[in-house]
């Protein structure tokens, strides 16, 4: 449900057709369609580098909620903000093609979530991008109460 | 030639239609390039602060270093992304952000860049982009390998 939400409840994930693929408290996945006006090389057709960014960032906020609502068995009321992204590109995304992004946040602390994500077509394994991503929570944690 | 620059930069800037979608755009004063990004309602990210999105944020530094690259020097094709690290400094706010890229080597083959962008202050940046970039390889070269 929050997955849905955070699918379409922001202007520019609706704004780009992110579309939900799964949410569980391993991960989440999230696939953004191809379309022309979201072409960056002109030359191949290939969807802009930006928009798997945008995708992943997205994806990997999302995979931290899922992870804080698992640990902590609850939703959360504070938000999150990214600390920093670190994307290594393996190669051109095929044009005209869905991509999807995985992630999965493998650690919390009181204050900061570490993710790693993937960006691929079909086969995780045939990566485009891989991303290592910080997010830091501007609130407390449900676990540890308003005052902790 | 500052006239071959500018007509680079406005290649570019027709030419990919990712730019459009953003609505970015950019200035030339001699060799020094301003990327401007206005604020427009699809960019947010989150809509209680309400702040752009942090891809956005990210996809606007990668386009001003490709554009700083565009800008320096005639190339045969876009540069590829190799890597990037986005540093999240400050929230984006509703309103026009800024950016200028500093190209800290280029080398035959890769090109380090280093991009900041603001809002109201240059001074207090909202975020910083590192990247990498492949360059395509002189025809003769590639040929070669």
């Amino acid at each position: 449900m929050i997955g849905a939400r955070m699918a379409t409840n922001t202007p520019q994930a609706a704004a780009l057709n992110f579309r939900l693929v799964s949410v569980d408290p391993s991960g989440a996945a999230m696939a953004v369609p191809w379309r022309e006006d979201l072409v960056g090389d002109p030359d191949t057709g290939v969807m802009a580098g930006g928009v798997i960014t945008t995708l992943l960032d997205h994806v990997c906020g999302l995979s931290v909620s899922c992870a804080v609502i698992a640990a902590d068995g609850g939703f959360m009321e504070f938000g999150m903000a990214t600390l920093d992204l670190r994307i290594d590109y393996m190669r051109s995304a095929e044009p005209r093609r869905e991509v999807i992004a995985l992630a999965r946040c493998y650690k919390l602390t009181r204050s900061i979530a570490f993710v790693r994500a993937t960006a691929y077509e079909d086969d995780e394994a045939n990566p485009i991008a891989t991303v290592q991503a910080a997010f830091a929570f501007t609130g407390p944690r449900p676990s540890q109460g308003a005052g902790a | 030639m500052s006239q071959d620059r500018e007509e680079r930069l406005a290649a570019m800037l027709a030419a990919i239609p990712y730019m459009k979608f953003l609505g970015m755009t950019a200035e030339l004063a001699g060799d020094e390039m301003t990327a401007i990004l206005p604020f427009a309602p699809h960019l947010v990210g989150n809509v209680m602060i309400p702040a752009l999105h942090g891809g956005v944020i990210g996809a606007f530094l990668e386009m001003t270093a490709l554009c700083q690259l565009a800008v320096r020097e005639p190339l045969r094709r876009q540069p590829k992304t190799i890597d990037v690290t986005i540093e999240y400094l400050r929230p984006g706010r509703a309103q026009t952000t800024y950016a200028r890229a500093d190209v800290r080597k280029i080398g035959r083959r890769i090109a380090n860049v280093h991009v900041e962008a603001w809002q109201d202050h240059r001074a207090s940046p909202v975020a910083a982009l590192r990247g990498h970039f492949l360059l395509s390889v002189p025809e003769a070269e590639g040929a070669k390998s």
